[in-house]
């Protein structure tokens, strides 16, 4: 499945586990670097929120999740289309975890949560994704110390 | 300092609103006008999760919206009203009586309409809706991010977006 609104795997050592939805090819982009990292792409569906009403989001999210027998979520931003869709979702079924904010560690962190609950996994791809982001400087130029110098 | 936008669009509450418009015109509150969720406390949950703390969310359904329109013009901040569709926008142009401009933010595909943009589909009902608006003295464009080009209802109603759906 490869079109821009719908949803498709990338690799294809192991059946799903979670979904990455989100805006434009993000999702895309974020799985295609977990395969290129770790080789475990195939761990997860992508799926675009591109051209597509909250209703059929919503939709097809619920039809992919059945399909794969698929508990957990990714998604980009906090209030975005795809999260709105999946915190429906959750209103019936409880089994649905959604972590929100996703980024390319929280992706390999869950990835390589196998042994883990789908609940736990998420929540420690939560955890790993949030302590990766770090600005680093103060913004203000130094003078620039050679190495040989050290 | 008054509305800054009155926007259609189906996924009411999310990034393009948010951030994409929210940010560059330094937006404080936003009007969900849907009947729908003005009635649903757990919906309007949903919905506020997407707003960040400096952005204050109100809940309104068409009359309580045409009721507090002033308070709305009136408020310091900068605000944008959205509504899920033409229909409930045209209610509210006519009750308030001020709105002058409406954007065309997101309308997406379902059967029976036709793509105009590729982030607008109409149905033949929806495009007459679209023109009564303007009969009646609303400038309407469709624009779904502030960089993207203006697009005028003239050239809405007579365009014609490749069936691939991107928005």
């Amino acid at each position: 499945m490869t079109s821009s609104s719908g949803d498709e795997t990338i690799g294809s050592d192991n059946a799903p586990r979670a979904i990455v939805a989100g805006h434009g090819s993000l999702p895309q982009g974020l799985v295609n670097a977990v395969d290129c990292i770790s080789g475990r792409g195939s761990d997860f569906l992508v799926f675009s929120n591109y051209g597509l009403t909250g209703i059929d989001i919503e939709e097809k999210l619920r039809e992919e999740a059945a399909l794969h027998g698929i508990k957990v979520f990714f998604t980009d931003l906090p209030g975005g289309s795809a999260t709105v869709a999946v915190r429906r979702m959750m209103r019936t079924d409880s089994a649905l975890v959604l972590v929100t904010g996703a980024n390319l560690s929280t992706l390999l962190e869950f990835a390589f949560q196998t042994e883990a609950s789908p609940a736990e996994a998420a929540k420690a791809a939560a955890d790993k994704g949030r302590g990766t982001l770090v600005a680093f400087g103060d913004g203000e130029a130094k003078p620039v110390v050679p190495t040989g110098d050290r | 300092m008054s509305v800054a936008l009155y926007r259609i669009d189906d996924r009411l509450i999310h990034g393009q609103v948010v951030v994409g418009w929210g940010q560059p015109l330094n937006i404080g509150f936003i009007v969900l006008v849907d009947d729908n969720v003005a009635c649903c406390d757990w919906e309007q949950d949903l919905y506020r999760m997407g707003v960040p703390p400096e952005m204050e969310l109100f809940f309104a359904d068409v009359p309580s919206a045409i009721r507090d329109h002033h308070k709305y013009l009136t408020d310091p901040r900068r605000g944008i009203v959205v509504t899920p569709d033409i229909e409930t926008m045209q209610r509210l142009v006519q009750g308030a009586g001020t709105i002058h401009d409406v954007n065309v933010g997101g309308i997406h595909h379902r059967v029976g309409r036709t793509p105009r943009l590729r982030y607008v589909f109409l149905t033949p009902d929806e495009e007459q809706q679209l023109a009564a608006l303007a009969e009646g003295g609303v400038k309407v464009s469709a624009q779904d991010v502030p960089n993207a080009r203006q697009v005028g209802l003239q050239e809405l109603l007579t365009s014609r977006a490749p069936e691939e759906r991107t928005a």
